[in-house]
């Protein structure tokens, strides 16, 4: 072989393709792109997303491949398959079950200040526990913006964990719901213990709120300060402007008005 | 003090693996001819370039041949490294590749390529990494006198005696294959 075929048969070898585990091997190590792991719930298999800052997606998804790729279509980066450490995993598993006494930290990064600030409130209510969505509104400061909070609850990028599943139509009907479906709302509310079906009822009978005849204050059906209300001291109401008419202050822990 | 921009460098490095994935690896890969080892350079490699650039950003560096000289570092210490003997030279030679190939490449991929391959990563280094620098990657004398950290001379010598060993390793297995 002559020095100038050696040379042509080396610029042969030129000829290669990194494998699609590099870039993203890569772009994990370097922090630019997030971990991902599937993670078995009630629901069926979701797929959580986090990074140095926190979880910054959770997804149904038929397959990890159309995880990626709904993950890069809606936050603009890079996600890598890792196992998720067993200490974060029974974290999650705690939430699930709304056991907050580990700490989450979630990455809203992309997300603009209002529907900031609605995600961050819907964090305020507790496990088995549902506001309406003008409940929301009116505690960020934006009572008129009654849809605008329907539509960013629509859009969390982190569902389950920061509970959209919680805020409801006043009328008592769910609303729309993110992951998966409306149907998977409902199972979600239920596997929390909140009588769905009976606050239906009473919102469909004009009920949207319970008051305490010896405490003189009304409250959220679901509030924790009804478990121990007895029928035969509850009064229910209307409106806000019907409690108030009564004598009654509303509650300071589930705020049913300002 | 130059004001380092963490946001652009943070936007362009996807870009820049992109642009440069192949080419790092293919280096990794012609150094070792273990695509294993290949990846494991590439994403040192990239590692280190982004911890520099985070900090000193990307004008910092003349990318390419500085990218070249930060993955042969990752190469250097792989090989200075002792290892578990888990993998072994030729485990990985072209095989595990093609399957990355495209039909076409693939039915390119003669037999003379895995040999030539084979025996260019068992080179002796200083002329393996000139060799590969040159007549794979494709550089110029300038680039790889930055890269190596050795005058064009001294460069082009070693790639010449590169050249000329592997023509030797080259002609017994030419005569084999005759036979």
């Amino acid at each position: 072989m002559t020095e100038a075929e050696l040379i042509e048969h080396l610029g042969d070898l030129r000829d290669v393709q990194a494998p699609a585990t590099l870039r993203r091997g890569a772009l994990l190590r370097t922090g630019l792109a997030d971990a991902y792991f599937p993670l078995d719930t009630p629901l069926g298999r979701l797929y959580v997303a986090h990074n140095e800052r926190g979880l910054s997606a959770v997804l149904y998804a038929p397959s990890p491949e159309d995880f990626e790729a709904a993950f890069q279509a809606e936050l603009g980066r890079a996600v890598a398959p890792r196992p998720a450490s067993p200490r974060l995993v029974s974290t999650l598993r705690e939430w699930l079950r709304g056991d907050r006494h580990h700490k989450l930290r979630f990455d809203l990064r992309g997300l603009g200040p209002f529907q900031q600030a609605v995600l961050f409130k819907a964090l305020e209510i507790p496990y088995g526990q549902i506001r309406p969505y003008s409940w929301i509104a009116r505690e960020i400061g934006r009572p008129q913006a009654v849809r605008a909070v329907g539509t960013a609850l629509a859009h969390n990028p982190i569902p389950l964990f920061i509970p959209c599943h919680r805020v409801v139509r006043s009328d008592g009907h769910l609303g729309q719901y993110s992951l998966i479906g409306p149907e998977a709302k409902r199972q979600v509310l239920q596997a929390e213990g909140v009588p769905i079906e009976r606050l239906r009822e009473l919102a469909e009978s004009g009920v949207r709120y319970f008051g305490s005849d010896t405490t003189r204050i009304f409250c959220f059906p679901t509030c924790r300060y009804n478990k121990t209300l007895t029928e035969r001291h509850r009064v229910t109401f209307a409106s806000e402007v019907q409690a108030r008419a009564a004598g009654y202050r509303p509650c300071k822990v589930c705020r049913p008005a300002a | 003090m130059s004001q380092v921009n963490d946001v652009d460098v943070k936007d362009a490095f996807p870009g820049l693996v992109a642009d440069y994935q192949d080419a790092l690896y293919r280096f990794g890969l012609r150094l070792t001819a273990n695509s294993h080892d290949a990846e494991e350079i590439a994403q040192e490699a990239f590692v280190r370039a982004y911890r520099w650039l985070a900090v000193h950003g990307l004008d910092s560096v003349e990318l390419k041949p500085w990218l070249y000289r930060v993955a042969l570092n990752a190469f250097r210490n792989r090989v200075r490294r002792p290892r578990p003997a888990t993998t072994s030279l030729d485990d990985a030679l072209e095989l595990p590749d093609r399957d990355d190939l495209q039909p076409a490449q693939r039915a390119e991929c003669t037999e003379t390529r895995a040999e030539l391959a084979r025996l260019l990563a068992r080179l002796p280094l200083r002329y393996r990494e000139a060799v590969v620098l040159r007549h794979v990657e494709d550089l110029t004398y300038a680039d790889m006198a930055a890269i190596l950290r050795r005058p064009e001379g001294t460069i082009k010598s070693d790639v010449h005696r590169g050249l000329g060993l592997l023509r030797a390793a080259l002609a017994p297995l030419r005569e084999e294959v005759r036979v």
